[in-house]
């Protein structure tokens, strides 16, 4: 805390500097607070966005705008014959930023890599508890711990990383805001000091902006690090003012308090276009909303039957007034805006006649069903409940009877995936990492229909599956768009999911600024904006 | 009066023990595990499950769970959140300080104003004073507060530009926290306008959260003065002469408040209560916040110390609100 506040004094009297040279400071009024600053522990958007995206790097970088990767940290890479080893050639002359406790005697080079590394995936590495009770569940969940055999420091700038078995979307996941690059000797120094957990207070990276302060839950300052290896930001400070309610983040953008701000209600849409001191960016967002049948359970065991529901619900309705337009309907399990998506595909048109001829060829009358309505909102789902109701009455009209149940959210998310579910359950999903994998290996795998999996349709399909282990394996981009394309037909046979749509995102910003690049992963980063004079 | 402070603390300490069982068995009883909430749509595996849950020590039997949180609390040890891993403590005493100054702020509002409006609705009774006065608390104490923020918000921050929109000071100004409380933090600063811009920011959050106890002091204090004008020595002292504005400053005021110190007592859990909400709208860095975000996420030993944190406040409040009836009235204090 004492060091908090020299840090503060430091700045105060910097920022009173700055402030006669005219400094340009950004406001960015975001929606939560971070969960700290280290941001391999944690897996929210709002703390990478604080954390990952300003303050580190990593050795792959997603282009911005993109989920193309490009080098970052490393400069280049080799990969082996047989896809599991990785030469990374490491950038040179990469500065660390530097605080009133530490400044750096070297640059960035491999012991920062390995060190990245191997705090996170060895148990017995003197910093993978630095903080009691910490976690890395990003790293766990991306299956890093079976895929990482080895991360060796060749010389100072080339690391050699060796895997169980290629795995094409490596390059892709170490390009997240978990595998952020931290700096050895900044944890060296914390050591020494016995302040291991700075490294999560107050975080020292090769991003473009250096970290200054956090006051809990109310404000985070940045300052531009000048010695950036890539382009250097545009504007000198940055603030985070953190705005829980949307109309209240509305308010403070229109007051001229912040100069951007994310997620606005749907119902403000129509102001915010309106107002001639605001503008509003939007793109597709890299997400699905599905509804999930248990493909265990007669009838939904029948591909017939599913289909025949699926054409009974009319998704542009749902759209219309859930969405309220701000969604495109969606025929595949990933979004248009993912390479490998197959617009071939014909999706189950709306037509209720035929939907019941249909049932009633298959034998299936007096169908009665639960739809699960999520109790949150998701940027995938903006009302569950109504969404369910609009399935509900297109139901009946083909003769099903719909009951909607509901859980809090920690037990819906549990009680969706215990075996033999009653009914069919409204969820959906964001993308990590921009690779098709993260979507159909995550939720529609037979690996993940098991106990602890994401595929709340308990659908098995071989063929589909082998599809995607061929993908994953494959590193030609080529030949897996194809493998992926064929998957997505099956899918469409075979429709485990009523899929729903692929809402669209919204980013308000006054009209002054500029640069602002909309990720398709949903990040929040500012070295390209700027404030127009 | 120390026998009566002693057997007032002694009460405190079944009270404390009570509330420790209360805040530990609610989170519990709630559904919904906090290991898979951490991991969300993507899921657990049940062997990542149980290794979690060993690590955060919930594999133990409950009870187990519960003297181990005792035991700690014995050393002083409020436990991590599982959310940022800090202490809870720490995170406590960090936005301690921004609901102590709102609260304070708007219970000051509210008896400033609701005793002086009650004692005139009494005394005019029937009035056409008393009727608005009553009628708009009644308002007040129905009035949705989320809504209530957001209306004033956008009437006097965005139409008006009067008062900022949210947050405790502009962004300008920065200056170490050393109390936590941005009044006075503020003035410490030395910064021009520092001090302005943290008033002003105080305002609407205040307004707002005032709202339910004013409209409750003031019935209260209407009620309790016209009770008391009835009384028999009222009407003595007004038969011997005595001027009106001593009685009922005097004589009637003085008992009058005695239910009105209660009401203004029992104001700080409604003030927690509507904390939560006012913090969330006005993005105030406070615990009213913390503890809602911390319920939605299951974070355990934040909930549960953070309710036993502030069960314990509202504890001492009380205890100074009855140390406050003795100093109205001797009789309590004798007995």
């Amino acid at each position: 805390m004492k060091y908090l506040s020299h840090a503060l004094l430091a700045v105060s009297a910097l920022a009173l500097t700055t402030a006669v040279a005219e400094a340009k400071t950004f406001v960015y009024c975001s929606e939560a607070s971070p969960e700290g600053f280290d941001p391999s522990p944690y897996t929210a958007g709002t703390t990478f966005d604080a954390s990952a995206h300003p303050v580190y790097n990593r050795l792959t970088e997603f282009k911005k705008g993109t989920t193309e990767v490009e080098p970052g940290l490393a400069e280049s890479w080799d990969v082996s014959e047989d896809g599991t080893v990785y030469t990374f050639k490491l950038r040179q002359g990469v500065k660390f930023h530097s605080n009133d406790r530490f400044t750096p005697t070297r640059d960035f080079n491999a012991d920062d890599v390995v060190f990245s590394f191997q705090r996170q995936g060895d148990a017995s590495h003197p910093w993978h508890q630095y903080i009691p009770g910490i976690t890395y569940e990003y790293y766990t969940s991306m299956d890093m711990p079976n895929l990482v055999k080895s991360v060796e420091k060749v010389d100072d700038y080339t690391v050699k990383i060796t895997l169980t078995h290629p795995e094409a979307p490596f390059l892709a996941n170490i390009a997240m805001p978990f595998m952020s690059i931290v700096s050895k000797e900044y944890a060296d120094a914390l050591d020494a000091a016995g302040a291991k957990e700075d490294l999560n207070n107050a975080p020292i990276g090769t991003g473009p902006f250096r970290f200054v302060a956090y006051q809990k839950d109310a404000v985070i300052r940045y300052q531009k690090n000048a010695d950036y290896w890539g382009t250097a930001p545009l504007i000198d400070d940055l603030i985070f003012a953190i705005t829980p309610d949307a109309s209240v983040r509305l308010q403070k953008l229109k007051a001229g308090e912040c100069h951007l701000m994310p997620y606005p209600s749907p119902a403000d849409l129509e102001s915010i276009k309106a107002d001639s001191t605001l503008k509003l960016d939007q793109q597709p967002g890299l997400n699905v909303g599905y509804l999930a049948y248990n493909t265990t359970v007669a009838p939904f065991d029948n591909p017939k039957v599913r289909k025949a529901l699926n054409m009974a619900v009319n998704k542009q309705a749902i759209i219309d007034a859930v969405f309220q337009g701000a969604a495109e309907p969606a025929k595949n399990p990933i979004p248009p805006t993912m390479w490998s998506y197959n617009d071939a595909v014909q999706d189950d048109a709306y037509d209720p006649e035929a939907a019941k001829a249909m049932l009633e060829a298959e034998g299936v009358t007096n169908l009665s069903m639960n739809i699960w309505a999520m109790p949150v909102q998701r940027p995938y789902m903006p009302n569950a409940r109504r969404t369910a109701e609009l399935m509900q009455e297109d139901l009946s009209k083909v003769g099903v009877n719909a009951q909607i149940v509901s859980y809090e959210w920690g037990e819906y998310l549990q009680k969706s995936m215990e075996p033999g579910r009653d009914g069919a359950v409204i969820l959906g999903w964001t993308g990590d990492n921009g690779d098709p994998d993260n979507f159909l290996s995550v939720l529609l795998s037979c690996d993940a229909a098991k106990e602890g999996g994401a595929n709340r349709a308990f659908w098995c399909n071989e063929e589909f599956s082998d599809l995607l282990q061929q993908a994953k394996v494959t590193s030609d981009q080529a030949e897996r768009t194809k493998l992926y394309e064929q998957a997505q037909v099956i899918f469409k046979d075979q429709a485990p999911w009523l899929t729903i749509a692929h809402s669209t995102q919204y980013v308000p910003m006054r009209a002054d600024v500029t640069g602002f690049v909309m990720s398709p992963l949903g990040d929040f980063t500012f070295e390209t904006v700027d404030l127009a004079e | 009066m120390v026998r009566f402070l002693l057997s007032k603390l002694l009460y405190l300490v079944p009270t404390f023990l009570g509330i420790t069982i209360v805040a530990f068995g609610f989170v519990r009883i709630l559904p919904g595990d906090p290991v898979l909430l951490m991991a969300g749509e993507r899921g657990v595996s049940p062997e990542r499950h149980a290794e979690l849950s060993a690590q955060l020590g919930f594999d133990k039997p409950v009870v187990m769970q519960y003297f181990d949180f005792l035991g700690r609390l014995l050393h002083g040890d409020f436990g991590n959140s599982l959310v940022t891993k800090k202490p809870v403590l720490t995170e406590f005493l960090a936005l301690f300080p921004a609901t102590v100054e709102l609260g304070l702020c708007a219970i000051l509002i509210a008896t400033l104003i609701g005793v002086p409006v009650g004692v005139l609705a009494a005394i005019k009774r029937g009035s056409w004073f008393d009727q608005v006065s009553m009628t708009s608390a009644l308002v007040g104490f129905s009035m949705p507060i989320f809504w209530w923020g957001l209306l004033l918000i956008i009437l006097f921050s965005g139409v008006l530009g009067w008062t900022p929109v949210s947050g405790r000071i502009s962004l300008m100004y920065y200056f170490p926290e050393s109390t936590g409380f941005m009044l006075i933090d503020s003035l410490m600063s030395g910064q021009e306008g520092a001090f302005r811009s943290a008033v002003s920011h105080l305002i609407l959050p205040s307004i707002v959260l005032a709202t339910v106890p004013l409209a409750v002091i003031a019935r209260q204090t209407r009620s309790a003065m016209l009770e008391v004008m009835g009384e028999d020595y009222v009407r003595t002292a007004r038969a011997k002469g005595m001027p009106r504005r001593r009685v009922i400053g005097v004589h009637a005021l003085r008992n009058a408040m005695i239910p009105v110190v209660t009401t203004i007592g029992l104001q700080i859990g409604v003030l927690m209560a509507g904390a939560i909400l006012t913090e969330t709208i006005f993005s105030w860095p406070g615990i009213g916040k913390w503890m809602i975000d911390s319920i939605s996420r299951r974070d355990y030993p934040v909930v549960q110390s953070g309710l036993l944190l502030i069960a314990g406040l509202v504890m001492v409040v009380n205890l100074l609100v009855d140390l406050t009836y003795g100093l109205i009235n001797p009789r309590i204090r004798a007995s």
